[in-house]
């Protein structure tokens, strides 16, 4: 066991790297560095379960640090750099909204779930209990980036980032999910992934394009 | 054994179709697999009336008069889903909209998303809820698709994206959960997330934090009720996808994702003493009741008709839900079971009129009571039954709804009466035009399968008229664990 200050300022400074890599994949656009962004999210988020698995000396979190070692750094990564070369869209890169709106809007999502997390952050006697506001924001700042995304790819490494801001809450505010729990997200995470791969030849097959563009055909009404 | 051979034939039926799925005889194999299930359904619910609530496996599963109920609605329109399926898909085979893998891929999914419901619904583990919820988001997404035309694809990707971040937000609420949870049954990791232990300390729970986890738990699971302003994927799933699944969705999902919800809420309301969880629950199912309603006005195709009726019932459960109370409770509960019977009885019509038109636009059907006489009848019944009208279930339940509001919450009555005046006057104007008048439609090529349309409008009919004893005091004591 490492002293607690130590290993929850570790913690803390894996939380801010995080939020950050959040606001840089905000403001990504080409596809390719997105997905490398979004495997060091992972990393960074597999080293501070390590972390805290450390400190805590909870052998069931060795587990999830290693599912998330296998699945986010190294599976799905790999999974959608080889989607991304065989749909021949590796040079794509999207035009965004407004960067500097996109930015304001994200910062100000940040205040909203630090105020959210802000009454339970207090509850919480684990080592890491300033982070839940920042997994909240981690999460937020992905649905942000879903909304503002116009290809598939970057909605799908959106959902993706969201639910590494959801892993990121299950550690820090307790010390990890039941493992059965644990390992049938991953499963759920890894079947969507295949899925959403097989849709996006279907995607491309019927609108010749990855772009979310064309499909406005079912409006509301 | 009965959980086994109830969760262990819909798992083992699906590898069995992803196998042998490209036979001809295949679509007999799912309703032999459907019907061992609903087979298990029975025995499972035998025994809980014999021997009051069970849990098994390590307290991981647990029955009650709340699921079972479910479980045996579930496994029956599973039943009657697979012997509608049987003709439908032959047709769609027969005019060459679906190919042999396509219905392999089917046939195997379907049995994916029985076991998925049935999973959801008999865990005793929150956490499990939830994976067997976005499980079975994942097994109808690639069915709404099964066409692969242009907004079939359109369609299943607004239903994957918006349920999936949907969902996510109900993991969000059960981490907290899990959270307040492990405060006061202290480090014991696996049994902090079973729901007869979280109900056993829900006194003990700490109010802020449950109230955060259920509205989170509220929205996620509310996307895929249909609640408005979530619902906007329900309809094009239902409009584009085949047939049997609009009416597995509608009649299934629909109601394991609510039952998700009601058990939150059990949780909630024992933890925060007032009346917010409730109150929001009202809230969302008043305006999604009336929102539809004004939708239905606007809508051409007569599946996305009926999507948005099953928005507008769904909203109406949502609202008795919050309401709470035993009778609220009790009518809730009907309505679900009438709604899931009638609902899925009128797509199973609508799939075979549309064959025969070949078109789901409304303005190009008619006279279908000539042209085929079961269908356009089993379609007018079942339009007025779903309208609520007296000799049917949906009255009883409407009418329960209807009266606990005017006694505890008289400022909903007038709304909730718009609503269903409205979309009374939707419906029943566009499926008159349908049913009625001069045709030439040609005829199917393989006979429709009229005998479940039928039989689930006579229970339907039973329920209006006479609840069985048995069934009322399931209900009643469903209703009172719900409080």
């Amino acid at each position: 066991m490492t002293t607690p200050a130590f290993s929850s300022q570790l913690i803390n400074l894996c939380a801010a790297l995080l939020l950050l890599l959040s606001f840089a994949m905000l403001s990504q656009r080409r596809v390719l560095t997105l997905v490398d962004l979004f495997a060091m999210q992972g990393g960074t988020l597999f080293i501070s379960i390590m972390v805290v698995a450390w400190s805590t000396g909870q052998p069931q979190l060795y587990y999830s640090a290693a599912l998330t070692l296998i699945l986010k750094v190294i599976l799905l990564p790999l999974i959608l750099h080889r989607l991304i070369r065989r749909l021949g869209a590796q040079w794509e890169s999207e035009t965004l909204l407004n960067t500097f709106i996109t930015m304001l809007a994200g910062l100000l999502l940040v205040i909203f779930a630090f105020t959210l997390a802000q009454p339970i952050s207090q509850l919480a006697n684990t080592v890491t209990r300033g982070t839940l506001g920042i997994a909240l924001a981690v999460v937020m700042l992905a649905f942000l980036m879903m909304i503002t995304r116009r290809k598939a790819v970057t909605q799908v490494i959106g959902f993706l980032a969201m639910e590494n801001g959801l892993f990121f809450a299950a550690t820090s505010a307790t010390y990890g999910m039941p493992m059965v729990v644990e390992l049938g997200v991953a499963l759920d995470v890894l079947v969507s992934m295949v899925i959403l791969g097989i849709f996006f030849f279907h995607i491309r097959e019927q609108f010749d394009s990855l772009d979310l563009h064309h499909m406005e055909s079912l409006k509301e009404d | 054994m009965e959980l086994l051979l109830l969760l262990g034939l819909p798992l083992l039926g699906s590898l069995l179709l992803a196998l042998i799925g490209r036979r001809a005889w295949a679509p007999e194999v799912n309703v032999l697999m459907s019907a061992g299930t609903f087979a298990a359904g029975v025995w499972l619910t035998a025994h809980v009336i014999a021997h009051g609530p069970m849990l098994v496996w390590h307290e991981q599963f647990f029955i009650d008069p709340f699921n079972v109920f479910l479980v045996i609605l579930t496994a029956f329109i599973g039943l009657t889903t697979s012997l509608f399926s049987r003709p439908y898909l032959r047709t769609e085979e027969h005019h060459g909209r679906l190919n042999r893998r396509q219905l392999r891929l089917y046939h195997s999914m379907f049995q994916l998303f029985m076991f998925t419901m049935l999973l959801a619904l008999t865990t005793n583990n929150m956490g499990i809820l939830w994976v067997a919820m976005e499980a079975a988001t994942l097994t109808t997404v690639l069915l709404v698709s099964l066409y692969r035309t242009p907004a079939s694809i359109e369609a299943a990707w607004k239903y994957f994206i918006l349920c999936g971040v949907g969902l996510a937000q109900a993991l969000f609420g059960t981490i907290l959960l899990y959270f307040a949870a492990e405060k006061v049954l202290g480090n014991a990791g696996s049994t902090a997330l079973l729901w007869t232990h979280l109900n056993e300390i829900k006194g003990q729970l700490e109010p802020t934090v449950l109230s955060l986890a259920f509205v989170f738990m509220l929205v996620g699971y509310g996307t895929k009720v249909g609640l408005a302003p979530l619902h906007n994927w329900l309809p094009d799933a239902h409009a584009e996808g085949p047939t049997p699944v609009s009416a597995v969705l509608s009649g299934l999902l629909l109601n394991v994702a609510l039952y998700a919800v009601v058990r939150c809420k059990v949780l909630v309301e024992g933890s925060v003493r007032s009346d917010l969880a409730g109150d929001l629950m009202m809230g969302f199912g008043l305006l999604s009741l009336v929102l539809a309603a004004f939708l239905l006005w606007r809508q051409k195709d007569i599946k996305r008709l009926f999507a948005y009726s099953s928005i507008e019932h769904m909203g109406l459960a949502t609202f008795a839900f919050g309401m709470g109370g035993p009778v609220a409770n009790f009518a809730a509960l009907l309505h679900m079971t009438v709604h899931s019977l009638t609902k899925s009885s009128l797509f199973f019509t609508v799939g075979h009129a549309t064959q025969q038109a070949g078109t789901q636009v409304m303005d190009k059907i008619h006279g279908l009571i000539t042209s085929n006489p079961t269908v356009g009848w089993g379609l007018m019944l079942g339009t007025l039954a779903i309208l609520g009208m007296p000799p049917f279930g949906v009255f009883t339940s409407e009418f329960l709804i209807l009266i606990t509001a005017m006694r505890d919450h008289p400022w909903a009555s007038p709304i909730l009466l718009l609503g269903l005046g409205v979309a009374f006057a939707a419906i029943f104007s566009r499926v008159q035009a349908m049913v009625f008048g001069e045709t030439r439609l040609p005829r199917l090529p393989h006979p429709p399968a009229l005998v479940p349309v039928f039989a689930q409008l006579a229970l339907v009919l039973m329920l209006g008229l006479y609840i069985p004893p048995h069934l009322a005091t399931w209900y009643r004591e469903a209703a009172r664990l719900i409080g």
